[in-house]
């Protein structure tokens, strides 16, 4: 049986991804878990986030989930960041008075407007509900997905990756911005895809199926 | 702009059944709640809000399972309220598998409840919902105050300023019930809808009265709501999600078919 982890590091619902996971693939082993050896066991990891980034990157921090994402990169293994789990791994965010984040990938994590409108209607922060992906590349992960696909996005704060050849999808609200980042084996996406109905399920579905490679 | 009107089937749920009354009152059974939020699920709704008017502690108790049984089965959002007073209420309710927690006479109590807990768990968990009703006389300029215990206590807070207050306390979405349209199928109530639209910078979902598919257009397009709620057209089989998301497109709105 493949077994798949799930970090914990003490933050917002991770059991919404699990189950998803349990759904589109019965015969995983999903563990959500916050023990590096158990993580370090599985064949792939997902790292999940809901929650303010400064505590969500103090905890990660505090429970060594850094050294965990860079064994896991190293590895080869699959690796999914989601939403504060993609955040996470920038340099730096605007939120909570500035926060420094674990510097995997080169770029920042910035503020929606408060004043942006598009078409002559006003923008709303948080960013909640429904937008369209498009994908930049062709990726594993995008399989099945038909381009512009609608995904579940809430957010407030949104990337702004550094390095172009790393994005892998984009969405715009008043800002074009990177909604997902593609480096070897890992793949980070600001939307739910645990959230995001039969496209989300789809990309859950590819992620159970991807060996980690381009 | 691309980012899709959301339709949001509500479920009030009493001891474990789905219901739907007429003003808070004469309430009909619409089913099991897990069974109701798949079948919206299926049919592509946006999310799913899912009230307790149960007020006994076993009810309680269901609900919690019940949460945690739509949460495995359903993968769009769903919002939880009812008897929400406490951050450890909202944690129950999150590791039951809710992504959201909707707040309401616990704010009134107490509004430092909502500043601590969109602190804690995020701004983007937290929905206050307002009960308004209008309380001008006609010809007035309109006023609408905030009511609780399903519309029989007023509260003599105004509607408009609370939202901008709860907004400004860290609530990350609004869900507006006008309770002298609830379940009378007239419409939402436009004019609060819109000017509490106006008034914040978060998302409104627009609820009460809808009884036809024109009134989820008027919602959007005169009331300004992102999103809009409607339990009875749906659990009846009046209408489908589909078609509702259809009629809102022909209508020049934005949806996720």
């Amino acid at each position: 049986m493949s077994t798949v982890a799930v970090i914990d590091y003490g933050m917002g619902n991770l059991h919404s991804v699990a189950k998803a996971l349990e759904h589109v693939q019965p015969n995983v082993e999903v563990r959500v878990t916050s023990d590096p050896a158990i993580i370090a066991d599985s064949d792939r990891v997902i790292l999940p986030g809901v929650g303010a980034i400064r505590d969500c990157v103090a905890q990660m921090l505090a429970q060594g989930v850094d050294q965990e994402v860079a064994d896991t990169l190293a590895s080869g293994k699959p690796f999914l960041g989601i939403c504060v789990g993609y955040q996470a791994l920038m340099q730096f965010s605007e939120e909570n008075q500035g926060t420094q984040c674990l510097g995997v990938y080169p770029g920042q994590v910035k503020q929606f407007a408060d004043a942006m409108t598009e078409d002559g209607e006003r923008l709303k922060v948080p960013h909640m509900g429904w937008n369209k992906v498009s994908q930049t590349i062709d990726h594993p992960l995008w399989q099945g997905i038909a381009d512009n696909s609608r995904f579940y996005f809430v957010h407030s704060y949104y990337v702004a990756a550094e390095n172009p050849a790393q994005v892998a999808g984009r969405c715009r609200y008043g800002v074009d911005f990177d909604v997902a980042l593609s480096e070897k084996n890992s793949f980070c996406v600001q939307f739910h895809p645990e959230k995001s109905h039969t496209a989300g399920l789809q990309l859950l579905t590819n992620f159970l199926h991807w060996d980690g490679k381009l | 702009m691309a980012l899709a009107k959301r339709i949001i089937p509500c479920l009030d749920v009493e001891n474990g059944r789905v219901v739907k009354g007429v003003q808070f009152l004469d309430i009909r059974d619409a089913g099991d709640p897990v069974e109701v939020a798949k079948r919206y699920n299926e049919q592509g709704a946006d999310e799913i809000t899912f009230l307790d008017i149960t007020a006994t502690h076993e009810g309680r108790d269901t609900m919690v399972h019940t949460v945690e049984k739509m949460a495995s089965q359903v993968f769009i959002p769903l919002t939880v309220g009812g008897g929400i007073r406490s951050c450890d209420d909202i944690r129950t309710m999150l590791n039951a598998g809710a992504d959201k927690v909707s707040i309401n006479s616990a704010a009134i109590t107490n509004p430092e409840f909502v500043r601590q807990a969109s602190e804690r768990f995020g701004s983007q968990c937290i929905v206050v919902a307002i009960d308004a009703k209008k309380v001008s006389a006609p010809g007035e300029t309109n006023r609408w105050e905030i009511f609780t215990h399903g519309g029989r206590k007023p509260t003599g807070i105004d509607a408009v300023a609370w939202a901008v207050k709860m907004a400004e306390y860290g609530a990350g979405e609004i869900l507006l019930t006008s309770m002298d349209q609830d379940g009378v199928k007239n419409g939402y109530d436009l004019g609060v809808t819109k000017a509490i639209a106006d008034a914040v910078n978060i998302p409104i979902i627009a609820s009460g009265g809808v009884g036809n598919l024109q009134h989820l257009v008027d919602g959007v397009k005169l009331g300004g709501a992102d999103a809009v709620l409607a339990a009875s057209i749906f659990h009846f089989g009046e209408y489908t999600v589909p078609q509702a998301k259809q009629f809102m497109r022909e209508q020049g709105i934005e949806v996720r078919l």
